[in-house]
């Protein structure tokens, strides 16, 4: 009996799907942009508001074109991509310790849930200008916001999946000789890790959210500053530029996450993947 | 060392035994709920390298034996001697095979029956390679646990289990998830490697028959709570082969006169639950 052979099987059928589904999604992408770019030149849509593909390309291209500079974007990025990271690792850092310790001693949890479950019914977005005013309009603020923003969903995620791993597995472990270290390396965290490592997606779209937004709202640097200073120019043009920008960061950050989730997930049958 | 014990039912003198329960009762205390005893009044001694199996219906307390012999759970009233110690905390001496899949489906077959020898701050690849031989697995060791089959999984655990040489083995219903041609075929082996080890085995399970095919001693319980109802001693010739035993007259014998014990506790054990239900 061959697995390998077994799944040589099922593979074909689903790469020929995946390049047919690729192309469609190219489709919907072009059609999307070309009605976008018809419309505006048509007058519908107008331009002052909502610019056009036509000069938002040459603008971004204007912009990388620049070269390194106190101003440029690529210091922009720089700097956004910082926040992030940080806000990322952080919060990430934060959430699995807490999220650990919380379900692993329910007195902990119990005593604190209320206290979580307010701070996680504030829309976190509104503590930027908390954080503006405490931390000023330099890096610590966007990571400050960053942090909370990621903190909840990693704890949460953490939390539940540690919570729940099977007792069997614990009590199998112990049985063979684990220690308190063993238990919690070997079993428990590895357990939650899927549960983490998909959280992790999801949150690092959050730091970036929240360095963008933080730095929209007051900063001296970054992507998020930049959309603010076009705006203030009235220059829709600059502002969907920074959108396109912010946009691409993101589906890379992404699509980087995703190589590190599937780097993880060997293990697991191919449906779960 | 405990003192020795000679059961009625069983022959063998002056074995000192690998397993004592004296006096004990396990308590359940489930938050928001009522506690509800499940073992009571259990007194029992396996000898060293016996193979015993407990029989009663669903609910009466058999796995909470387990749990209380390998030291998982601990006793309200009376006391657990494993070898010769008292329990007190999780033992690492005995090899616990439990009815979920408990393999960590994140390692492999060998990272998996490795487990027990690192915790150990010991490395021996040629003794996990042997043992994952010796369980039919050879050609498995790269492989994770969802690409295996049910018994190929309970067969990993077996390696696991034994691979750091415990004198007892406690298994809790094992094969009750597979289907009767692999379990009749898994019992075989776990026959054979028992033969070839002689580990004490306290086994539980739901099924006359399995008992009394695998073991040298059968015990009977009560409906819950759980108490010692009857022990048989299974005077069958080894080797034996499961599939075949069953057609053997002493067999027949044997299991009519322990499925009338048994009876009326599976039929107490349903009244109950109609009852709580």
């Amino acid at each position: 009996m061959s697995f390998a052979a077994d799944s040589a099987v099922t593979e074909l059928p689903l790469v020929r799907r995946t390049w047919f589904v690729r192309s469609l999604q190219l489709l919907v992408i072009a059609s999307f942009v070309l009605a976008w770019e018809l419309l505006g030149q048509a007058g519908i849509l107008d331009k002052f508001f909502y610019s056009r593909p036509s000069l938002i390309v040459p603008r971004i291209a204007g912009w990388l074109g620049e070269g390194y500079h106190e101003t440029s974007i690529y210091r922009d990025i720089l700097i956004t991509l910082t926040e992030t990271v940080l806000g990322f690792v952080i919060g990430t850092l934060l959430g699995v310790a807490i999220g650990y310790a919380f379900a692993r001693n329910r007195l902990l949890g119990q005593a604190f849930d209320p206290l979580l479950s307010m701070f996680n019914a504030i829309p976190r977005l509104v503590l930027a200008p908390v954080f503006i005013l405490a931390f000023g309009i330099d890096l610590a603020s966007k990571v400050a916001l960053g942090v909370t923003l990621v903190f909840f969903i990693v704890f949460f995620a953490t939390f539940t999946a540690v919570r729940d791993v099977d007792q069997t597995l614990v009590d199998n472990v112990r049985v063979l000789g684990a220690r308190r270290r063993d238990v919690t390396f070997q079993v428990l965290l590895p357990a939650a890790f899927s549960a983490i490592v998909a959280s992790l997606r999801t949150s690092a779209g959050f730091a970036f959210a929240g360095a963008v937004v933080a730095e929209y709202i007051g900063s001296n640097a970054g992507v998020g500053r930049r959309i603010a200073n076009s705006e203030a120019f009235f220059d829709s043009t600059g502002v969907f530029g920074g959108i396109v920008v912010i946009a691409t960061l993101a589906l890379v950050l992404d699509g980087c996450l995703q190589v590190v989730e599937g780097g993880f997930s060997r293990w697991k049958p191919r449906r779960e993947r | 060392m405990p003192a020795l014990l000679i059961i009625p039912a069983v022959s063998d003198e002056d074995i000192a035994a690998a397993i004592s329960l004296r006096g004990v009762a396990k308590v359940y205390r489930p938050p928001r709920k009522r506690p509800y005893l499940a073992l009571e009044g259990i007194d029992l001694d396996i000898a060293v390298g016996r193979f015993v199996s407990v029989v009663g219906p669903s609910g009466c307390g058999k796995s909470t034996l387990l749990g209380l012999v390998s030291g998982l759970l601990s006793p309200t009233t009376g006391e657990v001697i494993l070898n010769g110690t008292r329990v007190e905390d999780v033992r690492t001496d005995v090899g616990f095979i439990f009815q979920r899949d408990a393999l960590l489906s994140w390692r492999t077959v060998r990272e998996n029956v490795e487990l027990p020898l690192r915790f150990r701050g010991r490395r021996d690849p040629a003794l996990v390679h042997e043992w994952i031989g010796r369980v039919g697995l050879a050609a498995f060791g790269d492989n994770y646990p969802h690409e295996l089959s049910g018994g190929m999984r309970k067969r990993a655990q077996l390696a696991q289990s034994l691979v750091a040489d415990p004198a007892v083995l406690l298994m809790d219903e094992p094969f009750s998830a597979l289907d009767v041609q692999t379990r009749n075929l898994m019992e075989n082996e776990l026959l054979n490697l028992w033969g070839a080890a002689k580990k004490t085995v306290l086994f539980i399970t739901h099924d006359l028959e399995e008992a009394i095919a695998l073991s040298d001693e059968i015990v009977v319980m009560t409906a819950g709570p759980g108490k010692i109802k009857a022990r048989y001693a299974v005077d069958l010739p080894r080797p034996r082969n499961v599939t075949e035993i069953r057609f053997d007259p002493r067999f027949v014998e044997l299991y009519e006169r322990a499925w009338s014990d048994l009876r009326d506790e599976v039929e107490r054990s349903y009244a109950q639950s109609l009852r709580a239900g």
